[in-house]
């Protein structure tokens, strides 16, 4: 049953998908022309500030929410109409929602009885599913008796106990606090290795996206922007957006002249010129925005990439940011690790010369 | 340092008589208004009856006697009341189908109200009240008007051709219903719509999501949700229905007696105080002592829930 590799079998497409409220002119559009394939098997991150659309999304792929147009299939099959007592998906829910009124072992075995398990069946199933939480010894507890690590637990059991084909998270840990964030974070991932079920979260914590998912889709008003693995999210951008979104980001402007071998040189105001990765669809000429992030540039002897001058030196005890001001009157930081305990030498005041590492800059829409 | 002492205990006796004094207005109003009747009513009931109503300080328990047994006119023999038997059954059967019928209609209602926006809730929630704010006798008169032979009911019907002759429906069990249903329906909704309102709707998501149908959600999540509502509803309906006394006496009658009714027979043409009081006393305990079996059953349940 365990299969922990990710497939190319697709778990969860989402083919064109529409939201509106309301119609014509002053009709809302939630969720624009979204297309999604969820591969098997896979850590799937919706990412998005509130409002972008990643929860009504969710709110369809459960089947609470129906949409204007476009469809969802689950393992090949149509499930766009289901109501969500007919789709094999669970959902934990932002707040839990567990039912006060039953206890944790009723909570858990609630999805398995109404599928009409027999009772053996659930019985064990409940005590399988409430040792892989570790929460056996508070089976006869009322939920509304346990802190918010623990409700949560009780939640991804309730969600877990009838085998769904896909799970939903919509931000489930956005009501802890910082430490158990991070160990739930972990827990999540142990509980998807171990179950092999797919899991579509959705966030708008950048940082809990890259560490735990396997590929994220980056949504904002309504669209999705960038789909792709933490690495290529983080390292190549395709839009203006996702680069400051995740993560910090110098943004500069330039002349591009032509594109080939997916890279570019770009001239800066102040004459100097880069070379960038450049995806086919960028423009070939004219003014466009490329990124450096600041941990990929470095003060260096002799001429460097850009030219600036020192405005503030920041200390961050792991590494120092120096923010700059190039001599085109950008501004520009760099990131530098603190490697040694003598400290840096470079002081405010100081002009400096800037290294871009190699296939760093990229193009980005803007 | 007795002398402190002293001071101390001065102090605490003028704290104590004034919070008397400031408590004494509360007092008076229990008092007068809810155990001193109490008190003379069960005085009452153990005193003479007086030849044209009111009582005769003279010790009787004649009165308690004839609440649960009859006197033979003729060889003084007692036997069980069964008339007062029977009107009592009448009354416990008329207000349960009554508070099950006011939980059928009321339910719904309350539902539909706490599923509509923020804004016409309150709006929906006057409408159920605005009934309070006409007579009792009015709109039991009302009902009488609809429901009597030459009424609308019966009009309507023979016009539409479904029966030939008027269904006799007042001066019946089904009109003394009719109408207490009628009276006491926004009791039953207004204390289930605070309970419904109050429910967090993401636990019926919950519910679908657990593969639960409509019908499951209602039964396992909404209803034991709702409990503590349905409960406050059926106790405010079922105690003024055992008791109530417009609807039988103006929609029943006369005939179809309830427990107030008869009541009401002792002090007024059967001048029989004492036994009206007795009556009276009957049906109160009888009626706490449901209610408190019905308590303590249902929390003992809960604590073996927790």
């Amino acid at each position: 049953m365990k299969n922990t590799t990710i497939s190319d079998d697709c778990a969860v497409d989402i083919r064109a998908v529409r939201k509106a409220y309301g119609a014509g002119e002053s009709a809302f559009v939630a969720l624009d022309n979204a297309t999604v394939s969820v591969r098997e098997n896979e850590f799937f991150t919706l990412l998005g500030p509130s409002g972008c659309g990643k929860t009504t999304l969710l709110r369809m792929i459960a089947g609470f929410d129906y949409p204007t147009s476009g469809e969802i299939l689950l393992n090949g099959s149509d499930i766009t109409s289901l109501p969500p007592f007919q789709r094999p998906v669970n959902t934990v829910f932002q707040n839990y929602a567990l039912f006060p009124h039953m206890t944790v072992a009723e909570n858990v075995a609630f999805g398995l009885e109404a599928l009409g398990k027999p009772r053996t069946e659930v019985k064990a199933r409940v005590a399988e599913m409430l040792r892989l939480v570790q929460l056996e010894h508070l089976a006869g507890r009322r939920t509304n008796q346990m802190s918010g690590g623990q409700q949560q637990r009780v939640a991804l059991a309730r969600a877990l106990a009838p085998q769904p084909k896909v799970l939903l998270l919509d931000e489930p840990l956005s009501a802890l606090d910082y430490k158990l964030r991070k160990e739930m974070q972990s827990e999540l991932k142990r509980l998807q290795y171990e179950t092999g079920i797919t899991f579509i979260f959705v966030t708008h914590d950048q940082e809990e996206a890259l560490t735990m998912s396997d590929r994220i889709a980056v949504m904002s008003a309504g669209r999705i922007l960038q789909i792709g693995t933490p690495r290529e999210i983080y390292n190549r951008p395709a839009d203006r957006f996702v680069a400051s979104f995740i993560g910090e980001t110098n943004f500069l402007t330039g002349a591009l002249h032509g594109v080939a071998n997916g890279k570019a040189k770009i001239t800066l105001k102040s004459g100097q010129s880069v070379v960038v990765n450049a995806a086919s669809d960028a423009p070939a000429s004219g003014d466009v925005t490329f990124i450096v992030r600041p941990e990929h540039a470095s003060v260096v002897e002799g001429s460097g990439d850009l030219r600036g001058i020192v405005e503030k030196v920041v200390y961050f005890g792991t590494d120092t940011h120096l923010h700059l001001r190039l001599s085109g009157g950008e501004a520009f930081t760099v990131r530098q690790q603190n490697g040694s305990v003598s400290g840096s030498a470079v002081e405010a005041g100081q002009a400096v010369a800037v290294a871009i590492a190699e296939g760093a800059a990229q193009v980005v829409r803007a | 340092m007795t002398s402190a002492n002293d001071l101390t205990t001065k102090l605490e006796a003028v704290d104590a008589r004034r919070r008397w004094l400031l408590a004494s207005p509360a007092l008076l109003t229990i008092f007068l208004a809810a155990i001193g009747p109490l008190f003379i009513v069960l005085a009452y009931s153990f005193l003479t009856p007086g030849d044209y109503g009111d009582v005769k300080w003279q010790f009787s328990p004649d009165a308690w006697i004839g609440v649960f047994f009859e006197r033979d006119i003729f060889d003084d023999t007692l036997s069980l009341a069964t008339a007062h038997v029977d009107i009592f059954w009448r009354s416990v059967k008329l207000a349960l189908i009554t508070t099950v019928a006011t939980l059928f209609f009321g339910f719904p209602t309350a539902y539909f109200m706490a599923t509509r926006n923020e804004r016409s809730r309150d709006l929906w929630q006057f409408l159920i009240t605005i009934p309070f704010w006409t007579n009792l006798l009015i709109r039991t008169l009302a009902i009488l008007q609809i429901i009597r032979n030459e009424g609308i009911l019966n009009t309507a019907l023979i016009k539409l051709g479904m029966i030939q002759e008027p269904i006799q429906i007042l001066f019946t069990d089904t009109a003394i219903l009719i109408g207490m249903v009628y009276v006491y329906l926004p009791l039953m909704v207004l204390p289930i719509y605070a309970s419904l309102e109050r429910l967090d709707f993401r636990l019926v998501e919950a519910g679908y999501d657990l593969y639960a149908t409509r019908w499951r959600v209602l039964r396992k999540i909404i209803l034991p949700l709702a409990k503590p509502g349905i409960i406050a509803g059926s106790i405010l309906v079922f105690i003024p229905a055992i008791g109530a006394f417009v609807s039988p006496s103006v929609l029943g009658g006369g005939k179809n007696m309830m427990f107030s009714n008869l009541i009401e027979l002792q002090f007024g043409q059967g001048r029989n105080w004492p036994l009206g009081s007795a009556l009276s006393i009957t049906v109160m305990i009888i009626v706490m002592a449901a209610l408190l079996v019905y308590v303590r059953n249902n929390s003992a349940k809960d604590e073996r829930h927790a």
